[in-house]
């Protein structure tokens, strides 16, 4: 590759150590995500998909570096060039890396969500720019004064993207950011993934929807029980994906209802 | 749980169009007002039975109150004794002496203290003063300390900060609050007789003449029992709380978005984890009561848990009715305050009111 990789996870490996033996004392590191190599570019989208336990969301915590304490993690994460410290992320996180969370419970509860998105703004004009957010993911400017509970699982995505997105952003970790949204919406957060990344950030989309992800994405990694089985590019997913280079890369696709899938169901 | 269906059931009921987005305001409104109605008619069946429980043990009490008024040294006629029996109402039946004692109650007159020989509403607002001194301050100083403790803990977590933390809690968990007090006592007042074994003044000065500074100097030590028992629960049910709130969700993603240290715990872990410090000061006043009334006879201090053991022994039931509705009433507005308080920091809890 000619250019620096602006995220580049080398040989990670995140485990968790269990008790096990008679007494429950001897220690045992079962590994969730191993030896996993993946590469974004500035202005790229790489999709992750995988099997819901194949370690998707370790990897996305372990590069924003809010894994449990349980965890133990090796290998490396080098940022534009440097590794990537927990000193150095700590400085990052929430100016150059961003990250969306999967699920809607990660706002505060006790805490208005327009609230939550000044939190990171730059003070002096905090208002202003969260007012902007707002009307960007079409929030209306009541709902900066509700709390977490009283909104909708589809309007606490868009509140989840507004907290989230920050203009200094250059490296954005969205982990499943579509559940719950309804098809015109989903369709509006995958064309803002893509003009974040037309902007030069360089993003890193979990997901579950292997057809979103071909539409959008640059190159997809299709990870299976911890590791990266292969990183196809997602122009091959096409037709009956013939020009997929790793068997089950091209079952994952041929799975899909508007598939091969009917007919392995039909008699 | 009962309130939250019932105040649905109104905003649903048949010929309300349903809004779109639930409006907070006029419901919030209403069930505040019904919240207020319901808490006063249960406060007032609380006093009711309360009393009753109270008047019913103390008529059932092998104390006999005009041989402990007269004492041992007097030796009356039996005529006498009949004559005070009359006077005092204690030859009528269980049922009138109750009427007679409610029926005043409501007229708002609750009676002459036989010990004291002065209205009970006097002596209850001169030992409640003192009481309540005692009582504040223990708990604003357990409170606060052992919030801080507690928070301190949870962000060491298995540290030896951590431990030192959990140490003290669980042994002062484990500690009656006489023993503590009379610990206290034989270093601090007969050791190196810092502070006075006792009272809440100076032997033989008048109580108006005690100056604040013997006041505070009588009422350190029964302030620092009281205070170091409070700590240790409140310090163990924080750390709980903040452990969880470190390993939320939230927390994780405040972190992500660049959030660390003390700005992260103002944000975020203060008001979730506050609740149960506030719950546990507020809605146990009873705790500190019983506290109380160990730590006043220990250190001799006339607060009203030493008064309410002297009505009981003494066989001076409206002293002790008194000070039952008192201790009642004072049990119910903690409790109150307790939950609005959780309202008031965690809206989610809106509808358990």
């Amino acid at each position: 590759m000619m250019t620096t990789p602006l995220l580049s996870v080398r040989n990670l490996t995140v485990g968790f150590t269990h008790y096990t033996g008679t007494l429950g004392l001897r220690p045992r590191v079962v590994p969730a995500v191993e030896g996993l190599e993946l590469d974004i570019d500035p202005g790229e989208i790489l999709a992750v998909i995988g099997a819901s336990g194949s370690g998707k969301s370790l990897l996305a915590h372990a590069i924003v570096g809010i894994l449990p304490n349980t965890a133990t993690v090796s290998g490396g994460i080098d940022y534009d060039g440097t590794p990537l410290d927990s000193a150095r992320l700590r400085r990052l996180r929430g100016r150059e890396i961003s990250f969306i969370p999967q699920s809607v419970n990660y706002p505060d509860p006790l805490m208005p969500v327009g609230r939550q998105v000044r939190l990171t703004l730059p003070r002096s004009r905090a208002a202003q720019l969260q007012q902007a957010l707002f009307a960007r993911y079409h929030l209306d400017e009541k709902v900066a004064r509700q709390y977490p509970h009283e909104l909708s699982g589809g309007m606490l995505r868009r509140v989840l993207f507004a907290t989230g997105v920050t203009e200094t952003m250059r490296l954005l970790i969205a982990d499943e950011p579509t559940p719950g949204l309804h098809p015109a919406a989903l369709q509006e957060v995958l064309s803002h993934l893509r003009d974040l990344a037309d902007d030069g950030a360089g993003v890193l989309l979990i997901t579950h929807d292997l057809i979103a992800a071909a539409a959008i994405a640059d190159r997809v990694a299709v990870m299976r029980s911890g590791r990266v089985v292969t990183v196809e590019s997602s122009s091959s997913f096409t037709g009956r994906g013939e020009t997929l280079r790793h068997e089950y890369a091209r079952r994952l696709w041929r799975a899909l209802p508007r598939h091969d899938f009917w007919e392995g169901v039909a008699p | 749980m009962s309130g939250a269906l019932d105040s649905r059931s109104v905003t649903e009921a048949p010929g309300r169009v349903p809004a779109a987005v639930p409006t907070r305001g006029p419901r919030r409104g209403r069930g505040l007002a019904r919240v207020i109605c319901v808490r006063v008619a249960r406060l007032v069946g609380l006093l009711f039975g309360v009393s009753l429980l109270a008047f019913t043990l103390v008529y059932h009490s092998p104390v006999d109150p005009i041989a402990a008024y007269i004492g041992a040294e007097a030796s009356p006629t039996d005529e006498q004794l009949a004559q005070l029996r009359e006077y005092w109402g204690l030859d009528r039946s269980f049922a009138e002496q109750y009427l007679a004692w409610l029926g005043a109650v409501l007229g708002g007159d609750l009676g002459v203290s036989r010990l004291y020989q002065a209205p009970v509403l006097d002596v209850i607002a001169d030992r409640f003063m003192m009481s309540l001194a005692l009582m504040g301050v223990a708990r604003l100083v357990s409170g606060v300390l052992g919030y801080a403790l507690g928070v301190i803990a949870a962000m060491n977590r298995h540290r030896l900060l951590d431990r030192l933390i959990c140490w003290y809690s669980y042994t002062l968990a484990s500690t009656p609050t006489f023993w503590l007090a009379i610990l206290l006592l034989t270093l601090f007042a007969v050791v190196l007789g810092w502070f006075p074994v006792g009272l809440a003044g100076p032997v033989g000065v008048p109580g108006s003449e005690v100056t604040m500074a013997e006041r505070f100097h009588h009422f350190v030590l029964p302030a620092a029992t009281l205070s170091a028992l409070g700590v240790a629960t409140i310090a163990m049910h924080t750390r709980e709380r903040m452990l969880d709130v470190l390993d939320s969700d939230y927390v994780a993603f405040a972190r992500a978005r660049g959030e660390h240290g003390r700005r992260l715990f103002r944000n975020h872990g203060l008001r979730n984890s506050i609740v149960p410090a506030l719950a546990l000061q507020f809605a146990y006043f009873s705790e500190l009561f019983g506290g109380s009334i160990l730590a006043e006879q220990v250190f001799s201090y006339p607060g009203l848990g030493s008064t309410l053991v002297d009505a009981g022994l003494g066989g001076d039931v409206p002293m002790l009715l008194g000070i039952v509705l008192l201790s009642s009433t004072f049990v119910f507005v903690g409790n109150l305050i307790a939950d609005i308080l959780t309202v008031l920091i965690d809206p989610r809890t809106r509808d358990s009111l």
